[in-house]
């Protein structure tokens, strides 16, 4: 008994509780890719680099703020820098749509344009970011590191196995949960969004309705823009912010809105999750947990890992290929542009 | 990109004017700095012009998007690894017959599940079969391969630890490296083409993070980040050069220092072999472009649906074409290891390779053959030389400041990350405003 729940607890310390915080990192992530593509039309390469220029506005700001001695309690003190992050993403995607994007759908471009066009956006993004902060590594959450420590846990149970629950793990679980909710109240419940939707579903039939589509770009860049901001600043704030790294997680994050149905804002979530689940469950070495459940006779030998860390993004293209094999809508249907 | 050019004097002029300037930059570069940096730049160019003339074919031909171009690089790049390297005997004795096996396994494993899904009724007793072969498989696999992978690592890990390659003359690993690659397109191809083209894009970006994973992490075919280094050179050593009696009197009575001249003519070799290969290929392709097949490639890139009314397969001649252009860009992969004499997978960057290919083609013109070559060589200038040139623009408008001011010092660090920028401005501007590129299409 003592031994199912020493594993419960490794699985739910090194399987569950990462898997949940990445996947809602990827979550945000793939909502903004999926949004682009369903009022734009187009898969953005930028995003990445957008979620890094977030990121690091708000890495700036947080050392602002830590110098004048604000801070947050146990919470990080990046939260109140968000907001400004957000401003600074807002300004730089409708700047960007002003001068490069809008041209392309005014001439109606093919989506293959658009598509390189935002890898010459990424260029450029990816160059300001590393000439602001260089490409560095760089760690900028504060407060409390633990919201249950593993020595707490333990001595509170008596369980062989810690269970340890990072601030930035629960902080950036709350923060999805909050955005998503508002995302959502907003699609379903504002006229804006319901003007997105219809735009989305069939651009000529909104259009006759009386639907202006500049309107509609620019709130959808907005929401964007947020959050890319928060995805980014999550998912540093988990592990840490170098440039480089946010450009790796686009293959991730197209994977998850592929996985949902590209444009599908539901299927961008659950795609998200199965990808992080999938990919820490493939790179997670059983052998701990084994050595719980499993009799003397049948313990592995190895890790009993079924790949290797590196080959994460394996994973990913995995699934990625066999929702093209078999569903290349997705699993919520996404549109066929 | 479908409208025709008018043939008037000043386009017919326009490519071998454009061309001379782009030979006179590399001139400048000989005369103001050296011989040696200007012959680099010409050899790393050369083979951008073969990159860029791959990928030309599979995006001025047909349409198709691939942002996968660094995994097929690299896949040329193991080509050179597994054709060239001498063979390590005691790593052969110790697992090599055991790996081919296990790699021979996982093959049977697959073709026998894309066999069951062909031949069994459409139901779940068919997922489940195949969900159980391919898991059992899997096991069965890692169970065979592992200790052969373990065996083979453990032997003298500081200077081989790997398999080897087969020992054959480095040129033959360039056609080696285009198999590679090729086979590498068909299976994404096979998968990916027909559908929408955001998720060719997408599933090629996935191949090529895979390759460069599988390139840092198998150590036993590629020794993984401690490097193959050494690879063999199919041109003279300097350091032979430069003992040889012959030579040396021959630059002696040119008047030239024999150390910088062996460099030089290295250089000057590793030059005319790519330009041999250059040639071969650049023809190729305007052969194929002028042919039936190449008008019937225009046609399908479009207007996909009025070819395919017409009875043409438009995704089997997607297939064709996304191999062949891949196969080129494997074989310039494979000479681009060959002439850095190692294969290094960390060095292997998105932004670094497919992105600046993407940036030559359209530059040069897509579509059109001599305009990738073009894009090739010019783009590839641009790149090695902004940072300079931005340093010295650098260091002249901060000439009053002084040389330890914050400012100059804070800007002089950020040079580096100028390159991107550049990068990304000249893909901008040249979409917005010239889109055709410098040789539009013909």
């Amino acid at each position: 008994m003592i031994d199912l729940l020493n594993a419960l607890v490794a699985l739910l310390n090194y399987v569950v509780i990462p898997a949940t915080a990445y996947g809602a990192q990827l979550a945000l992530g793939a909502l903004g890719v999926t949004l682009v593509f369903g009022i734009l039309r187009f898969s953005n390469f930028a995003h990445a680099d957008v979620m890094a220029f977030g990121t690091m506005v708000v890495i700036g700001v947080t050392a602002l703020f830590q110098s004048w001695g604000i801070s947050f309690g146990i919470l990080p003190t990046a939260l109140l820098a968000l907001p400004f992050g957000c401003l600074a993403t807002i300004a730089l995607v409708l700047g960007t749509d002003r001068v490069v994007y809008r041209f392309y759908r005014r001439v109606k471009a093919a989506p293959v344009m658009l598509m390189i066009v935002s890898i010459g956006v990424a260029f450029v993004m990816n160059g300001v970011v590393r000439m602001f902060v260089g490409t560095e590594d760089r760690t900028f959450s504060d407060g409390a590191r633990f919201l249950i420590s593993a020595r707490d846990f333990k001595a509170a149970t008596g369980l062989d196995e810690a269970l340890s629950l990072k601030t930035t793990q629960a902080v950036t679980v709350v923060t999805a949960v909050i955005v998503v909710a508002a995302l959502f109240w907003f699609l379903n419940r504002t006229r804006t969004g319901k003007s997105m939707r219809a735009y989305s579903d069939n651009e000529d039939l909104a259009l006759l309705s009386g639907i202006n589509p500049e309107h509609v770009v620019r709130v959808t860049w907005v929401i964007v823009a947020i959050l890319a901001t928060v995805a980014g600043t999550l998912y540093g704030l988990d592990k840490s912010f170098k440039p480089f790294t946010y450009f790796q997680i686009l293959l991730p994050m197209f994977a998850a809105a592929i996985v949902g149905g590209f444009g599908s804002p539901l299927g961008a979530i659950v795609g998200g999750f199965t990808i992080a689940y999938a990919e820490i469950l493939f790179t997670y070495a059983f052998k701990k947990v084994a050595g719980y459940v499993l009799p003397e006779a049948l313990q592995p030998d190895g890790l009993a890992q079924l790949l290797s860390t590196d080959y994460k993004f394996a994973v990913s293209f995995a699934i990625l290929v066999i929702v093209l094999l078999f569903r290349p809508n997705g699993l919520f249907g996404g549109k066929s542009a | 990109m479908s409208s025709r050019v008018q043939d008037t004097p000043t386009s017919r002029l326009r490519g071998p004017l454009l061309f001379a300037a782009v030979a006179l930059l590399i001139l400048l570069t000989g005369l103001t700095s050296s011989w040696n940096a200007a012959l680099s730049l010409l050899n790393m160019g050369l083979i951008s012009a073969i990159m860029a003339l791959g990928v030309n074919v599979q995006w001025g031909y047909a349409g198709l998007f691939n942002v996968g171009i660094m995994g097929f690089i690299a896949l040329g790049g193991l080509g050179v690894v597994l054709t060239a390297m001498p063979p390590v005997p005691e790593a052969w004795a110790a697992g090599g017959g055991r790996v081919i096996a296990a790699l021979a396994l996982a093959a049977a494993v697959i073709a026998t599940a894309v066999l069951l899904w062909k031949r069994m009724a459409k139901g779940r007793a068919r997922g489940l079969a195949i969900a159980a072969l391919l898991i059992l498989g899997f096991f069965a696999f890692r169970a065979v391969f592992d200790p052969a992978v373990a065996a083979i690592e453990a032997v003298n890990p500081a200077a081989t630890g790997y398999l080897g390659g087969l020992g054959l003359p480095v040129l033959f690993s360039w056609p080696v490296g285009g198999l590679l690659a090729a086979g590498a397109a068909w299976a994404i191809g096979k998968t990916a083409l027909g559908l929408r083209e955001d998720y060719l894009a997408i599933a090629t970006l996935g191949i090529s993070e895979i390759v460069i994973a599988m390139l840092k992490n198998e150590d036993w075919m590629t020794r993984g980040v401690k490097n193959v280094i050494g690879l063999p050179r199919p041109v003279p050593y300097e350091i032979d050069l430069q003992q040889s009696q012959w030579f040396v009197g021959q630059m002696q009575a040119i008047g030239a220092d024999p150390v910088t001249a062996s460099a030089i003519t290295v250089k000057l070799a590793y030059a005319a072999l790519f330009i041999v290969v250059l040639g071969i290929v650049l023809w190729g392709a305007e052969l194929a472009l002028k042919s039936p097949w190449g008008r019937m490639m225009r046609a399908i890139r479009d207007n996909e649906v009025a070819a395919e009314a017409m009875g043409k397969n438009v995704k089997g001649r997607h297939l064709e074409i996304f191999i062949i252009g891949s196969a080129i860009v494997g074989i310039a992969g494979a000479m681009m290891t060959t002439l850095d004499g190692q294969l290094t997978p960390s060095t292997y960057q998105p932004l670094r390779y497919t992105f600046l290919v993407w940036i030559m083609v359209i530059l040069g013109g897509s579509g059109n053959n001599w305009g990738a070559v073009l894009g090739g060589l010019l783009v590839w200038f641009l790149w090695v030389q902004v940072e300079p040139i931005g340093g010295w623009l650098i260091s002249a408008l901060t000439s009053g400041l002084g040389q330890d001011h914050s400012i100059t010092s804070a800007l002089q660090e950020r040079v580096a990350y100028t390159r991107l920028m550049t990068m990304g401005i000249v893909l901008l501007l040249v979409l917005r405003f010239s889109p055709r590129g410098l040789l539009p299409e013909r």
